[in-house]
């Protein structure tokens, strides 16, 4: 049984910016849930007081500026992302990436900010939030600060959110022409958290050589990670088989991931070179169609 | 410390005072004794526990009862008609769509959200709909039936 905590159920950003101040030492912020619950079940966190931010309406959007790029609110459930109609060009790997995410319950209840602050390194969302460039905003009461999705995914289930803090918006820039986009994950259960999974975004200059990439790799490390030394080979060459293959082979050699349950070190370094040249192959394609 | 719930199942309001503890799912079987809902993993994982909350599948295992506070939550009790079977539920018979029973609940619910997002589901979209939900007695294939058949509008549903 869950151990019992004090419930508070702020309405406001504001309401709960005051409670976080109020509570630092001893809270747990639970949004949809979907990841807390299981934790407080098996007795992992024993709260003392929870705070449901689940009611806090202004939270929960998408808006899209042309110029700008895409805010998601970090209230946004996965289904509002999957079926959006502003998931379109290259951030049509969002909708994809949701999809592939959990079970329908599951995306029904559960928001993309609890998801990312919940810092597991299997989760969808932060490979993908990461190849597009994603930034995080937190907010306290004494003010926002903004930040990369590299510096937000610290280590396994810890980001860089301080006492106090709360997501509350991911911001997505616009990519520049010829950007294409594509996630994809392994997993044994259709509805399971990834094996290996990998993003990758890629821009081509006019001469259709690689101008900028972005690869990153989720559970292949205690936190999600950019593929540097991928992308690095790949950069403002023409990208080709054998290249892909090259960058797939450095993407598993920077990978840090662990031996558990679902696969052995070896084995989810197999995935990450394989699913690294296949994916930004694909986000290639994309980016010549787009 | 007892918190105030107010919620409303099945069309009919309930004010409840509950540890803030309490999941949905415990809330509708252990003080309601709405015991059609089944609770088999009890972490998310089975499906089993499904019910429908302002429209939308959720698990209710997997939801604080205290965050379905002035929600709307339909259960398999809340399909039929008095005894009118809902369509679901006539089609579920007529296709065989369970065996043992115990995913019957939470199939039913998933399949109730998932008519309420698309009328017209394709059968891709029906696959996707109870990909949250296990049934061991292996009897998808008679599910997806059932569901086509109601979406084909074979059963009429009673108003």
């Amino acid at each position: 049984m869950i151990k019992d905590f004090e419930y508070f159920g702020p309405k406001t950003l504001n309401e709960a910016l005051v409670l976080l101040d109020k509570y630092r030492d001893d809270y747990k912020i639970i949004a949809g849930g979907q990841s807390l619950i299981i934790l407080l079940r098996q007795g992992l966190l024993q709260p003392e007081n929870v705070i449901d931010i689940y009611g806090i309406k202004e939270l929960d959007y998408i808006k899209s500026d042309g110029k700008k790029g895409l805010k998601i609110g970090a209230l946004t459930t996965h289904r509002e992302i999957e079926y959006s109609e502003l998931m379109q060009g290259s951030f049509k790997v969002l909708s994809e990436m949701e999809h592939l995410l959990s079970t329908p319950q599951t995306r029904n209840r559960g928001t993309i900010g609890g998801n990312i602050s919940h810092g597991d390194p299997a989760g969808d969302p932060a490979p993908v939030l990461m190849a597009l460039g994603a930034n995080v905003k937190l907010a306290s009461i004494t003010g926002e600060r903004i930040l990369n999705m590299e510096e937000f995914s610290v280590d396994y289930f810890e980001t860089a959110m301080e006492h106090g803090e709360m997501l509350v918006e991911i911001e997505l820039p616009a990519p520049p022409p010829h950007t294409g986009a594509a996630y994809t994950k392994f997993n044994i259960i259709a509805s399971d958290m990834a094996t290996v999974s990998v993003a990758s975004c890629v821009t081509l200059a006019a001469d259709d050589t690689c101008a900028d990439v972005r690869i990153a790799l989720g559970a292949a490390a205690p936190r999600p990670m950019r593929a540097k030394a991928a992308e690095a080979i790949l950069k403002g060459k023409k990208i080709t088989d054998a290249l892909l293959k090259k960058a797939g082979q450095a993407a598993s050699e920077e990978a840090e991931p662990v031996s558990d349950i679902s696969a052995s070190e070896e084995y989810r370094r197999e995935l990450v070179k394989v699913l690294t040249a296949r994916v930004t192959k694909e986000a290639m394609s994309r980016a010549k169609a787009g | 410390m007892l918190k105030e719930l107010k919620l409303t199942i099945n069309g009919q309001p309930y004010e409840l005072s509950i540890h803030p503890r309490t999941l949905l799912v415990e809330v509708l079987r252990e003080q309601l004794g709405l015991t059609g809902t089944k609770r088999g993993c009890n972490e998310g994982a089975c499906g089993a526990c499904t019910v429908v909350m302002n429209g939308k599948s959720v698990k209710s295992c997997s939801v604080l009862a205290l965050s379905a506070n002035g929600a709307e939550i339909t259960t398999v009790e809340g399909l039929a008609k008095g005894a009118e079977l809902h369509p679901l539920q006539k089609a579920f018979l007529d296709y065989g769509a369970y065996q043992c029973g115990f995913c019957t609940a939470g199939m039913l619910m998933s399949c109730k959200g998932l008519l309420n997002m698309f009328p017209n589901p394709t059968p891709e979209q029906i696959r996707d709909g109870i990909d949250g939900n296990i049934c061991r007695c292996t009897g998808y294939n008679s599910i997806l039936r059932a569901v086509e058949a109601v979406s084909r509008g074979d059963y009429k549903e009673t108003k």
